[in-house]
């Protein structure tokens, strides 16, 4: 590992940890409502000071998502979007901004195209790296290995009920950030953050270095400021998925996730972000 | 019986390449919790007892090998055997499993149940369960299969099960396991998922197997005792397959007994018309190997990767993917898989009534199909076991329409 150049993601947590400032990761469904308007979404994003995107790519059968991202994942495949169109987006916007870039997927899909085709097409796109949902560090030998081979993050999830020995494996087995869901649950708005959060950070913290990123009801510019002191990024998802289907137009969608994206992110600012000496 | 056919899956839940836990990682540790407190089930004596006890007084084992003479007598062949199952009460073989998962889950200290139903056969096991043993429970079905099984759906409410209908994609059995594990994700501290077919993440194909494995060990011992040999011939339908594993499994390691499960054919070969996942050699497209729900297993798909729509006139049956022990099964070329259409069913359970004096459900009605094609080109003295897996009062609505 240690012979791969970092990659973008890399280079940015490191940037975030160097400023103290709590990173902000957006997530959309690449397609909704079109692969177009995705990339105008995404740019707009960029601009509004996201530190990582992560493009969904939509499955018929999201059993980790609620509603919201439900309905974008049967928006994105009403319009035909298929993986191989999720990385041509990924090569357009590549074209137009530097800004991390992470698919976020379920694994079929990536399945069928293949492990090592999928992680060169993604490399090849300008993608920094994946996370698939539904396969846990048991499963992810061999997708680990066709990503390693390109370069790019594997990023896994740590939840609640992750035992302290599937932490320390989880840990292991991701590189770029470690993404920690915040309460058990699928995807979707929350008014409060879980209680349980900041002990179960902290037994993330304790099992890696890597940077963490705290997801699953995140859509408030105080959770964001609750962040600031506990982890090093919030991944913000339905919150923006839901502005996306209020929204009439593209150019509309990209206005509203902007703004949303650039409120988030002025509290993150304003967060505390953990303090310590950088590795 | 070889060793080899008999210690699948191996301690990562594979059967061959086949299964395994492809799950979010807040289901892992549950799942680890769920084989660890399955295994010291199994070997609890008491448990054991206490799960025959039920089955035996409650749910209403041994069920009869019956001799379908008339029936034999009308094909010209082979010598019929129907395991009654659905003589079990509730109507089907899915109580075994769910008392099995519902002791389980009071062992474990659960106190809320929760099932995906298809037919609604295994949504009424599991209600009637909840029920006896003193468990909240939802259960989540598609309003598709609702609406063509109304009957179940009352029959729930009645047993006190909350009944929540799936509005998404296709609204059938597959959405149904969709809205139960994400349930399951939100409250799996407190609930325990009893679900209903040999598929999901491992443990569940193999406990699912195991607590339906009694079925073909009765009916082993009882044609054995009838014939004074085994059998030449199983068949049994296959959605998910767990009614076909619980008869095949005691008789794997018998090379002379030849299995032949059956899919729903639907009203077609093309994709989104049928259901067969295994029966790609009676030309039925678009099963490649893939995830679904936990499992890695034969999945009805697009080229891309997007799980296909499917069509049954038969709920429990109508589902993309079929449990990895079958894809396995067939891989090794030990079991057959065979498809019967729609029309074939609704057909044969109408012959079944009328010969026999039984109305199956319209899943083992497919299993039947297979039979009447079957048993006329077998010898005489040939014997072949139908798991007659349910009866068929749930499905009168639709068999009403052919009368």
């Amino acid at each position: 590992m240690s012979a791969q150049p970092p990659t973008r993601i890399t280079r940015r947590f490191k940037e975030l940890r160097r400023s103290g400032e709590l990173g902000l990761v957006a997530y959309i469904t690449a397609g909704d409502p079109a692969l177009e308007a995705s990339e105008q979404i995404a740019l707009a994003l960029a601009e509004a000071g996201a530190d990582v995107i992560e493009l969904g790519v939509p499955f018929s059968d999201p059993v980790a998502d609620g509603p919201v991202v439900q309905r974008a994942s049967e928006r994105a495949l009403r319009c035909g979007t298929t993986l191989g169109g999720v990385l041509d987006l990924v090569k357009r916007l590549r074209t137009k901004t530097q800004v991390p870039l992470l698919l976020f997927s379920y694994y079929n899909p990536v399945l069928q195209m293949g492990l090592h085709e999928f992680a060169a097409a993604a490399a090849d796109a300008g993608a920094d790296g994946a996370l698939i949902t539904d396969i846990t560090p048991e499963e992810a030998g061999e997708y680990r290995g066709a990503m390693r081979a390109r370069g790019l993050d594997t990023v896994f999830l740590a939840a609640p009920t992750s035992t302290d020995a599937r932490l320390k494996m989880i840990a292991e087995a991701s590189t770029g950030f470690l993404y920690v869901i915040s309460r058990t649950g699928v995807t979707g708005t929350k008014d409060a953050l879980a209680e349980e959060l900041p002990a179960l950070v902290r037994r993330v913290r304790a099992a890696t270095a890597l940077p963490i990123a705290v997801g699953f009801g995140i859509s408030l510019p105080e959770h964001v400021s609750l962040l600031g002191g506990l982890a090093d990024a919030a991944v913000v998802g339905s919150a923006l998925v839901a502005e996306i289907e209020k929204a009439q137009s593209a150019e509309a969608a990209a206005k509203a996730v902007a703004t949303k994206a650039r409120m988030l992110k002025e509290a993150a600012r304003r967060g505390i972000s953990r303090r310590e000496p950088t590795r | 019986m070889t060793a080899t056919s008999q210690t699948w899956p191996d301690a990562r839940g594979r059967f061959g390449p086949y299964g395994g836990r492809y799950v979010p990682e807040t289901l892992m540790a549950p799942l680890e919790e769920l084989e660890r407190a399955y295994e010291a089930a199994r070997a609890d004596a008491e448990f054991m007892a206490l799960l025959d006890a039920e089955l035996k007084n409650f749910a209403g084992r041994p069920t009869p090998l019956q001799f379908a003479s008339r029936l034999t007598e009308h094909l010209g062949g082979a010598r019929i055997y129907l395991k009654r199952e659905d003589l079990l009460h509730t109507g089907a073989h899915k109580i075994n499993n769910c008392l099995g998962q519902g002791l389980l889950a009071v062992r474990m200290g659960k106190k809320r149940i929760i099932a995906e139903t298809g037919a609604g056969q295994h949504g009424v096991a599991t209600a009637t369960v909840a029920a006896r043993l003193g468990l909240e429970c939802v259960v989540y079905m598609g309003t598709e299969d609702m609406e063509r099984q109304r009957l179940n759906v009352s029959r729930m409410r009645m047993l006190g099960a909350e009944v929540v209908g799936v509005n998404a994609g296709s609204r059938t059995l597959k959405d149904a396991i969709n809205e139960a594990m994400r349930d399951w994700v939100t409250n799996v501290r407190t609930t325990h998922y009893l679900l209903g077919s040999v598929l999901g993440a491992h443990p569940y194909p193999r406990m699912v197997r195991d607590f339906h494995a009694c079925i073909g060990r009765e009916a082993r011992a009882q044609i054995l005792a009838a014939e004074k040999r085994l059998p030449d011939t199983l068949v049994a339908c296959v959605g998910g397959g767990s009614n076909a594993i619980g008869l095949f499994y005691d008789f794997l390691g018998d090379a002379s007994v030849k299995m032949v499960g059956v899919e729903a054919g639907g009203r077609g070969t093309g994709l989104g018309e049928h259901a067969a996942r295994l029966a790609f050699q009676a030309g039925f497209s678009g099963a490649r190997p893939g995830v679904l729900q936990g499992t890695y297993s034969c999945v009805l798909q697009t080229p891309d990767g997007q799980i296909a729509a499917t069509h049954s006139v038969s709920a429990g049956l109508d589902y993309p993917a079929v449990g990895p022990e079958h894809a396995w099964l067939a891989e090794q070329g030990r079991a057959e898989y065979t498809a019967a259409s729609d029309e074939a069913a609704i057909d044969a359970a109408r012959t079944l009534a009328r010969i026999e004096g039984i109305i199956p459900a319209l899943e083992s009605a497919h299993a039947l199909a297979e039979i009447i094609l079957r048993a006329p080109k077998m010898r005489r003295e040939e014997i072949i076991i139908m798991n007659l897996s349910g009866r068929g009062d749930k499905d009168m609505e639709i068999l009403s329409k052919y009368l």
